[in-house]
């Protein structure tokens, strides 16, 4: 096989990692009761050939149960990501083309959240929202737009500048022609990489979130619940049940991470060049 | 000289300002809570066999029934005057509790602190200056892996190391269980402290490992290391003449702006090491309903994120000639 | 004119990037394809092509600093040896020097007293840079401000003085006059001048072919990449002296020669024509231009054109 360039690998790498992305949260799914279902005849087994992740103090499949946790963190963090991120877009476009009084109240609010540490700021809004499934997904969709929002003011502040756009004004084309024809095209893929990109946070600021027991219920098999439980179980030497779990979270993250830098990539004019 | 009077004030008022709003919205947030205080703190059963009048002073005591607006200027008004109340759980003041745990937790933050901070920026800029090579890659590929990597989840690996498995560390508590206060020697509050410092140490280098390569690089495509290059200098020469100058302040900046992720970080790691710090706190007291302690360690944490940021901001004002000497950008 | 000894021999030099097309192909993008100059000791070359034509490049070319995704072709002798990249490293700085457009080039956050210095702080060398200084008036406060508080009457000084630290024999000077008014652009001149006096060799490129005829000894006239003539300066005194279409296009658009510019502009890297990249917009252009042309020697100068003689 000829070895692949650059862009072939990336676009590749891509592939791959949302390919990967899909099936997990497809897997999830599938196996969403398996998850639940309990069988003292195996309970407290090590990694196997038929439990690869071994089994808990109540005999429940730890790959199965790590595969519907990790499907639900990332469907949370789908919409968390989406509200986030379309936040993050309405906010930056208004705070840079608003005028001044609109733009120092969107920086102050920007400041706001950024000011209240992340997790204590988690924590205050699922306490608002009574913990649970509701408390966590508004949660992390509250507080990850503001460095996008941040970006996109800029972005958009900059464009305003740019020498095409004025001579667009100066033709005379609507404010609303201007923004579909010359500043959609360039935010989007920005956007887009942006939205991607929040997703690792999202799903780290869930998982940490339900551990702390702020989350979702302990009832449900969330990565951050399986992690809570396999605390108690450590120092009787059930390594598996906190290793692969995490193991898995890591790689979940890191391929939205993945996802988004090669995207970025791609999409960066500026990387014709090697 | 004036200019950065002006400066500073305007900061601090800025500062003083922002507090405000994080208070009054952390007080609005509590507010809109469904929780029931009594049912969390005391349990169905037990307020099941408890009288009417038991019950309603039980109320007065976690402030239910009152409107928000009016617990809010009584809280302020207290807050103002240092009184912070009085913590829920802990039946003490507040201030006394924040008082004590920032005490433990000060020590932690700071150690993970001032080694993510070194350690980070060393290998960033040493990343930055070996751009593509294997070297660089190491550092890159370690860091994005950390930046993936949960805080609670090395937190649980380095337990099962260390604490579980080789028995080297304890497992949780600043101090020995037990033993009276005063008998704790300072090797045993080293001893309790490595295990989540080192957790946290880890955690924060990524972000300024990754931060200060990035700069690195810039820097060292910039046209006066070119021109650097082509006067003979190299390796060394150029870190030292012209790397280290020009990515010590962003690197500074980015560390006194990232203490909200170290104290963030902390939540998680006091929790699972048992460590008696502000992050633990915080957690209990969101999990039993705690308001008046919540509160006070929101505005408290918001207030050292903020220190950190308005540090940052001041650190361009004095150390870069070209706005000290200049007057511009202030 | 007495033989002096050639200090830096450029045959046939390409510098290329590799670049990828939309989709997954890949080109190589030549900015430069067959760059021939040669520098005698005390002699001042200037090398003339028009804004971003990639001239650059022929200076970090042989100060071996070309970004790292270029490949580099051709020969360079220096002293009458190859200057591999390790003699580069081992010259560059002392023996060859060069002198940047402007004072972007100097680190904003270091004085220029260290900085020209290279950070050393022994005595001799703020000996010698004291003594620089005083040859080109700047006052010794100077070495304490930052590049930022130098003002435009300095900046020129200051670059050129951060050649003098070492021992130059061959000096490049990239576009060192850009925007400034005429009676500057003689001031700095005159400093090259008179290290070409003092027996450097220098080469000077530039966009402005009326500036390089008033200082240097000789001109090669660059076009898309490539030199198409190399003439001495009294050859530019009439068209009929010069050898390419090219050059003497240049010529008629001299103020002097009453502002006549040709039609059509220099081909992009990317669509050249075939055999000479003059062709397109020359009048003389015939097939045999779109084979390969050669570099060849006509009446003491020499010409990348067919029909010249």
């Amino acid at each position: 096989m000829r070895s692949m360039n650059g862009r072939q690998k990336t676009v590749l790498l891509f592939g791959m990692a949302v390919l990967f992305l899909a099936l997990i949260t497809a897997a999830g799914q599938v196996f969403a009761k398996e998850a639940m279902a309990t069988d003292f005849t195996r309970k407290n087994l090590a990694p196997c050939g038929e439990y690869v992740f071994g089994t808990d103090w109540m005999g429940r499949d730890m790959f199965v149960r790590t595969l519907t946790g990790l499907s639900m963190s990332i469907r949370i963090g789908l919409l968390a990501a989406g509200v986030s991120a379309l936040l993050a877009l309405v906010l930056g476009i208004v705070s840079a083309t608003m005028g001044r009084a609109v733009d120092s109240a969107v920086t102050w609010v920007i400041d706001l959240v950024m000011g209240i540490p992340h997790i204590l700021l988690l924590i205050l809004i699922s306490y608002a929202c009574g913990k649970g499934f509701r408390g966590v997904a508004i949660g992390v969709s509250l507080t990850h737009w503001t460095s996008l929002a941040r970006l996109i003011r800029g972005e958009v502040l900059q464009l305003k500048e740019a020498p095409y756009i004025k001579v667009a004004k100066k033709l005379g084309l609507s404010s609303w022609q201007i923004a579909w024809k010359h500043m959609v095209p360039h935010l989007f893929p920005q956007f887009l990489v942006g939205l991607i990109l929040l997703f690792p946070h999202a799903i780290l600021h869930e998982a940490s979130i339900t551990f702390l027991g702020f989350g979702l219920s302990p009832e449900q098999p969330a990565i951050g619940v399986i992690l809570s439980e396999s605390m108690r179980y450590l120092a009787m030497g059930k390594w598996w049940l906190a290793l692969f779990p995490g193991l898995l979270l890591v790689l979940t993250v890191m391929l939205f991470d993945v996802a988004g830098e090669s995207l970025r990539k791609l999409l960066d004019p500026g990387s014709a060049h090697v | 000289m004036k200019q950065h009077l002006l400066f500073l004030t305007k900061q601090a008022v800025r500062m003083m300002l922002l507090l405000i709003c994080v208070s009054i919205a952390a007080f609005f947030l509590v507010s809109l809570s469904p929780v029931d205080p009594l049912q969390a703190n005391i349990g169905q059963a037990a307020l099941g066999s408890m009288s009417q009048e038991q019950i309603a002073k039980l109320n007065e005591y976690w402030g239910v029934g009152q409107p928000a607006a009016e617990r809010f200027l009584a809280w302020a008004s207290d807050f103002f005057r240092g009184d912070m109340g009085l913590s829920l759980l802990y039946r003490r003041p507040v201030s006394e509790v924040i008082a004590v745990k920032f005490a433990n937790s000060i020590w932690l933050l700071a150690i993970a602190w001032v080694i993510s901070g070194a350690v980070g920026f060393c290998l960033g800029a040493l990343a930055g200056m070996k751009q593509g090579t294997w070297v660089d890659k190491a550092i890159k590929g370690y860091s994005l892996v950390i930046a993936s990597t949960p805080a609670f989840w090395l937190a649980l690996v380095l337990l099962m190391v260390f604490a579980v498995w080789l028995k080297a560390l304890p497992v949780g508590l600043s101090v020995p269980i037990g033993m009276e206060a005063a008998g704790v020697t300072f090797a045993d509050r080293i001893r309790h402290a490595i295990l989540p410092a080192l957790t946290l140490s880890i955690t924060g280098i990524s972000n300024i490992t990754l931060h200060t390569r990035e700069k690195m690089i810039d820097i060292m495509e910039s046209d006066y290391v070119l021109f650097a290059r082509a006067r003979g200098e190299s390796g060394w020469s150029i870190f030292k003449n012209h790397g280290f100058r020009n990515v010590i302040l962003p690197a500074l900046t980015l560390q006194f702006a990232s203490i909200s992720e170290i104290f963030g970080g902390s939540v998680l790691v006091e929790e699972i090491f048992s460590y008696p710090g502000l992050g633990q706190a915080a957690v209990t007291a969101g999990i039993g309903s705690d308001v008046p302690l919540l509160l006070g360690i929101t505005v408290i944490s918001a207030a050292i994120v903020f220190g950190g940021n308005l540090i940052a901001n001041m650190l361009y004002g004095i150390v870069d000639p070209r706005i000290r000497k200049g007057g511009a950008g202030l | 004119m007495d033989e002096k000894k050639i200090i830096l021999e450029i045959q046939n030099l390409s510098v290329s990037f590799q670049q990828y097309d939309k989709g997954f192909g890949r080109t190589d993008l030549d900015v430069i394809r067959d760059l021939n100059v040669t520098i005698n000791e005390g002699e001042m070359v200037a090398v003339v092509g028009s804004s971003g034509s990639g001239k650059s490049l022929l200076a970090h070319a042989v100060l071996g600093i070309l970004p790292y995704n270029s490949v580099l072709g051709g020969t360079i002798l220096y002293d009458g040896e190859e200057l591999t990249q390790k003699r580069k490293e081992e010259l560059r700085g002392n023996e060859i020097v060069l002198v940047p457009q402007s004072v972007a080039f100097l680190d904003p956050l270091m004085k220029i007293g260290p900085q020209i210095r290279k950070g050393k702080n022994d005595s001799e060398s703020k000996r010698k840079l004291d003594r620089i200084f005083e040859g080109y008036h700047l006052k010794q406060e100077v070495q304490e401000l930052y590049p930022f508080e130098l003002s435009g009457g300095m900046n020129r000084r200051v670059l050129v003085s951060t050649a003098m630290m070492g021992n130059p024999r061959l000096v490049i000077a990239d576009e060192p006059t850009p925007g400034l008014h005429m009676k500057m652009v003689r001031r700095v001149m005159s400093h090259f001048r008179e290290l070409a006096d003092q027996g450097a060799g220098v080469l000077l490129i530039t966009h402005d072919l009326e500036q390089a005829l008033e200082v240097a000894d000789r001109v090669a006239v660059f076009y898309a990449g490539t030199t198409v003539e190399d003439a001495d300066v009294k050859d530019f005194a009439r068209e009929e002296t010069l050898r390419h279409p090219y050059s003497k296009a240049l010529w008629r658009a001299l103020p002097q020669n009453g502002f006549q510019f040709i039609s059509g502009t220099q081909p992009y890297v990317k669509e050249l024509p075939k055999g000479c990249p003059f062709g397109p917009r020359c009048e003389y252009f015939c097939e045999a231009c779109e084979r390969e042309i050669p570099y060849r020697e006509v009446r003491g100068g020499k010409v990348r054109c067919i029909s010249a003689e």
